[in-house]
């Protein structure tokens, strides 16, 4: 049953529409409703989220353990900033910002300007050419990635993000914004190097704001879903499960490996672009393989091959650092999970007491622990990197598929149909047996 | 197996639940926040003293009386942990000394001065997110930070967007206060720095051929690095080589090596004194005797671990431990009696931009932005522990330099360098 | 001349240290299949339990006058003791549980294991208040290594010195590397390591105690790195840096790079790879250029990895389905 040219064109564009919608939500509503700090804390949740899910496809889906994801971050990042801020420079002659009202992330109240400025397309056109770049590196990496398994990639793409990381900090001086105008003079294949080096690259003009940052997590969620859905999502999980199955069954292993890496690599480097232009300085120093572990923690925490488990680790490990700057009290999140929990055990009308009690335990120790460590003056802020790192091991030994395996959150929902339902358990059983 | 995704299937319920479940727990938990952010900041984070690596004789160290509600709060953002953990903790305890003085003398404008530290873990994300949770969520009238340029250029313009006065205890990169109006520092940059390096190797040691080794990772290491090379230069000298090592290297015997070859008459090194102590000691044992030149990084204590290794060499600083006026001896004494160890060079620099930001909130007719910016403009003279301190038209510091000479382990004043 | 054989001195020397916990990655590799990232840091542990055991044995990194000789032997063999001892209570608490799991989840767990030594290392100790005499260098701050050895040279060739510390470091690490060695192949507890690598489950079908093989794997992998470490605190006297500082890992990777080189899961490649990454850094550093120190390491492991990934001493095995 073909659709329509009406429903196709509508199936494409729609996911647009979704995420420009989600993104005008959260910018001009959410934002301001939950006040400075907050909108910040949901913007390095919903970068991170795009980072997570980009490093899923490669980690979750295919099963080949990459750990130089910033690398491609980093690359992102840089080309991103290099043709915003070199680009400001030569088309108008000055690096200052020159974008529109939804990439002003300073005050709403004041700022006069066009809804869309000239420099919000410079922008666009910035983060999709830096996830070209991060692609192309992306593709670079992958070829080798064919012959090699587990462990070993793991070490040649942590190996990969360091070169990244060296060959940026061997990058001459950038041209400072106050001069501007000797951009026009310096030849354009010299422009696009100078990249600051071990300084970094700063005093970039600031674009990412709520709107785009949630624009790129709703495109990137749709689009990631539908690739798991698609024919080639189904050779990626194919090859997770038994390579040599996979090849048996007619499944060209290097072109979705490295398909894999490619589209992973592009998401990363259009997050690493809003990274940049977030935070108005972007560092290779920064984008080591400390980052690519802290993307690797969310994608293991919420479960490898799952996309709504990723962006919940993503965002949980967001949140975390802030909370435990100054642990509010734990009960009022303690008791809206036991909430939600017997809310779905409800619905779903199987009872599980158990999960309850361990739960309401968690949370009667946790606070226990909060109150201590307030009460003796213990600033827990300093052993949060000790926190995750027990949180990892006991998070493998416990629980190593992660928040949610590689299912989604709907299976456990229990939204699906019941006609899927049944077909799914089905299948299940068969492959149990 | 195709399916058909259309709207109204799978596709718009992942949204719906994914989206409320990101919009719930993020709204639960910074609601919880809200709520204890208001009544938390009577309690943990100010109190914590961070920095006691050696036994402290009282048993309860962390219990301080919580702040009076009308206390002025101040922020601060820098790396408690991680492999910069030095930097940040020295910066907080020159700062808390700072504050606890001047409490005791009864605060500013009769109001005591409570203090907010953000460990930023050495990143400059986290740099963004602790300054806009100081200014945004709890309110503080002016931020302290960082020692590393990176972090403060990150944590920079979001000060100055939101109108709240930033004062860089330490951080040297020129583009620091380029930022904006709002941004100040305390310190020389490096420009000057390595100016004062140079002149003093080819005036006042007159040495003409010099090598450099420096720090290709390090803003700080490799800003210095090319200062000094423009300066020397400029005034005659020569540089016969240049090497470079990265942020995890222990071993510079390859690259010693190298300058061995170059005969240099003296060595350049913009580093840490987490790097220097190593480096002196592998040049000794290389044969390479002849006096190294540095920054301020070097103005540490663990200087001594280098045994003989650093004796006649010579970094710049911005005071000198032997100064004896008795503002700089005094503060040696209290720190020493607070933390046991001699106070670095970024503990001198924290102590002197809290007290800074102190004088100035004297002067200013009142607490807002705008006031606060204007009187740490106009400080003029300051006498700090670094030396006497004028803020520039760039928010710059115009301060003298010091050349000091390391002897047995420890630094002895010998030169001063002015700005030009 | 003098720099060729400088560099080819150093070389040989920081080669040794990386033999040294190349081993340790090999055989935990050769037994279980899997990378132990937390071996870095178990070597950055050995460094500071040297510096912690002098000071108990009333060594202070500011004397003038040197510790009696035998100190040295003494603070080598707890330091061991020592740190095969956390390296025990890591298998036995975060691997031993996780022995049927996918090799990712163990990846894991080891990335984990190794944070968690990092930043435990860097804590401030609050328990330090009731245990003055304890000398604990532990925390943010570097610390101070102590002078275990005199500062000798013991000949000059071409201008360039062989000194005692230099031919203690090369010295020792040959002798425990031809101890493991005999070790292996030679006794009992080696034949039984040899099995379980060959094939855990016939190995335990035979009688074997794979669980004792495996834990004694990991104590002396770990034994060896905290002789890397206090080798390593002998040759660069001055400080050692914070636990959590990246230059543990680097190493430690690169050591990594050393076993791959060599051949995983073989000994003898191990050692092969560690002088060879030594000389090729150093060589890299000296002739080519100084910026791009850690991308000469990584380049090569690429390289090997391309053209032959079973290492230079390995041999290629076809994957049977």
């Amino acid at each position: 049953m073909k659709p329509s040219l009406g429903a196709s064109a509508l199936q494409a564009v729609w996911p647009l529409a979704a995420s420009i919608l989600i993104g005008l939500i959260m910018f001009k509503l959410i934002g301001p409703w939950s006040g400075g700090f907050a909108s910040k804390v949901m913007l390095v949740a919903g970068i991170n989220i795009v980072l997570a899910v980009s490093l899923t496809i490669v980690n979750g889906f295919t099963g080949q353990f990459s750990m130089g994801h910033a690398g491609f971050m980093a690359v992102g990042g840089y080309a991103a900033a290099m043709i915003v801020y070199y680009g400001s420079m030569r088309l108008w002659g000055s690096a200052d910002f020159a974008g529109g009202v939804l990439s002003n992330a300073g005050d709403q109240v004041s700022f006069t300007g066009p809804f869309i400025g000239k420099g919000d397309w410079l922008f666009i056109v910035a983060c999709l050419v830096g996830g070209v770049f991060a692609a192309i590196a992306g593709y670079i990496v992958g070829l080798p990635s064919l012959r090699l398994r587990g462990d070993y990639l793991a070490i040649v793409t942590l190996g990969f993000g360091e070169i990244v990381r060296v060959l940026l900090q061997g990058t001459p001086d950038q041209i400072q914004p106050w001069k501007a105008a000797t951009a026009k003079d310096v030849p354009l294949y010299k422009l696009p190097l100078m990249l600051g080096g071990p300084k970094g690259f700063n005093l970039l003009p600031i674009y990412t704001t709520l709107f785009w940052v949630y624009l790129a997590v709703g495109l990137t969620l749709i689009l990631v879903y539908r690739l798991k859905a698609s024919s080639s999502g189904r050779a990626f999980l194919s090859i997770r499960e038994d390579e040599v199955a996979a090849q048996a069954m007619g499944v060209d292993i290097t072109r979705y490996k490295v398909r894999a890496f490619v589209l992973s690599s592009f998401i990363a480097g259009v997050a690493g672009a809003l990274y940049g232009l977030d935070i108005g300085a972007i560092s290779a120093t920064e984008l080591g393989f400390q980052k690519s572990f802290d993307i690797i923690i969310m994608v293991v925490l919420g479960g490898m091959g799952s996309i709504s488990g990723a962006t919940l680790a993503a965002i949980i490990l967001t949140i975390l650092p802030e909370l435990l700057r100054d642990p509010p009290p734990v009960w009022p999140a303690g008791a809206f999970v036991l909430l939600v929990m017997v809310i779905v055990q409800a619905v779903r009308k199987r009872w599980n007491i158990k999960s309850l009690v361990v739960m309401a335990i968690v949370t009667a120790v946790l606070e226990a622990a909060r109150q201590y460590c307030v009460s003796k003056g213990i600033n827990i802020a300093e052993y949060r990197l000790v926190i995750y790192a027990l949180m990892l091991i006991l998070m493998m030994i416990l629980r190593p598929e992660g928040l949610f395996g590689v299912n989604e959150i709907w299976d456990y929902l229990g939204l699906r149909s019941k006609k899927l339902a049944k077909r799914v358990r089905r299948s299940q059983k068969g492959a149990a047996a | 197996m195709t399916r058909c995704i259309t709207l109204a299937s799978f596709g718009s319920r992942l949204f719906a639940i994914l989206g409320g479940l990101a919009l719930a727990t993020t709204l639960a938990l910074s609601g919880c926040d809200n709520a204890a952010g208001s009544n938390g900041s009577a309690k943990t984070s100010t109190e914590a003293n961070p920095a006691a690596p050696a036994p402290n004789a009282n048993p309860a160290p962390n219990a301080e009386p919580a702040i009076p509600a009308d206390a002025i709060l101040i922020g601060h953002y820098a790396s408690m942990t991680g492999s910069e953990a030095t930097f940040g903790v020295s910066t907080d305890n020159g700062i808390r000394l700072a504050i606890a003085e001047r409490n005791a003398a009864g605060g500013v404008k009769g109001k005591q001065i409570a203090l907010k530290t953000y460990d930023n873990q050495g990143k400059a994300q986290e740099s963004v997110t602790a300054v806009t949770r100081l200014i945004q969520q709890d309110k503080v009238v002016a931020i302290l930070g960082e020692v590393a340029s990176s972090r403060s250029l990150a944590g920079g313009p979001v000060c100055q967007r939101l109108g709240v006065p930033m004062i860089s205890p330490s951080s040297t990169n020129p583009d620091v206060t380029a930022v904006g109006d709002m941004i100040f520092r305390v310190c020389f940059i490096d420009p000057f720095q390595g100016y004062v390096g140079a002149k003093f190797a080819k005036e006042n040691l007159k040495l003409t051929k010099g090598a450099v080794l420096f720090n290709r990772a390090q803003a700080y290491s490799s800003g210095l690095k090319d200062n000094f090379k423009e300066a020397f230069s400029s005034l005659g000298g020569t540089i016969v080589s240049e090497q470079a090592f990265g942020d995890g290297d222990n071993d510079f015997s390859a690259q010693l090596t190298s300058i061995r070859e170059s005969n240099p008459e003296f060595i350049y090194v913009p580093g840490y004194y987490t790097e220097v102590v190593n480096i002196a000691r592998q040049a000794r044992r290389l044969g390479l005797n002849v006096p190294l030149i540095g920054g301020d990084g070097w103005d540490s204590e663990e200087l001594k671990n280098a045994g003989d290794a650093l004796n006649g060499c010579y970094f710049s600083n911005h005071y000198s431990h032997e100064d004896q006026s008795p503002r700089v001896q005094e503060f040696i004494k209290k720190y020493q009696a607070e933390y046991k160890k001699i106070p670095d060079g970024l503990a001198a620099l924290g102590y002197d931009a809290a007290k800074i930001l102190f004088d100035a909130m004297d002067r200013a007719p009142s607490m807002s932005g705008k006031d606060l910016a204007a009187a740490i403009a106009a400080t003029k003279d300051f006498p700090g522990v670094t030396g006497s301190i004028t803020i520039d038209a760039q928010r710059n510091a115009k301060k003298d330099a010091v050349m000091l000479e390391v002897v047995n382990g420890a630094p002895k004043y010998k030169a001063t360098i002015k700005p030009e | 001349m003098t720099q060729l054989l400088q560099t080819l001195v150093d070389g040989l020397t920081v080669g040794a240290l990386y033999a040294l916990i190349a081993l340790g990655y090999t055989m935990v590799y050769g037994i279980l299949k899997f990378i132990n990232f937390a071996h870095s840091d178990v070597f950055a542990l050995g460094v500071h339990m040297t510096i912690v055991i002098a000071g108990w044995l009333g060594v202070s990194a500011m004397a003038s006058t040197l510790p009696p000789w035998y100190i040295g032997p003494v603070v080598l063999i707890l330091a061991m003791l020592s740190c095969g001892l956390v390296g025990f209570i890591i298998e036995r608490f975060a691997y031993r549980p996780l022995r049927g799991a996918p090799r990712i989840n163990v990846l894991i767990t080891a990335i984990g294991v190794s944070l968690l030594l990092q930043n435990v290392g860097q804590l401030k100790p609050f328990f330090a208040q009731s245990l003055p005499r304890l000398h604990i260098p532990f925390g943010p701050y570097p610390s101070a290594i102590p002078a275990l050895l005199p500062d000798t040279v013991l000949f000059t060739v071409a201008n360039v010195q062989f000194t005692l510390v230099n031919a203690a470091v090369v010295g020792t690490a040959v002798l425990l590397m031809l101890a493991l060695q005999y070790l292996i192949y030679s006794t009992k507890l080696g034949m039984a390591m040899r099995a379980v690598s060959f094939s855990p489950r016939n190995a335990g079908l035979m009688g074997i105690n794979v669980d004792l093989i495996i834990s004694m794997t990991f104590v002396i992998g770990s034994m060896l790195a905290a002789a890397a470490g206090f080798l390593y605190a002998l040759k660069y006297q001055g400080q050692a840096k914070q636990t959590a500082d990246s230059m543990w890992v680097m190493l430690g990777l690169k050591a990594f790079v050393a076993a791959v080189v060599g051949g995983i899961g073989n000994v003898r490649g191990a050692v092969l790879g560690g002088l060879l990454i030594g000389l090729i850094e150093f060589f890299g550093v000296v002739y080519v250029s100084s910026n791009y120190r850690d991308a000469y390491v990584f380049a090569i492991l690429i390289i090997v990895l391309l053209f032959r990934p079973e290492g230079v001493l390995g041999r290629a095995t076809v994957e049977k389905v």
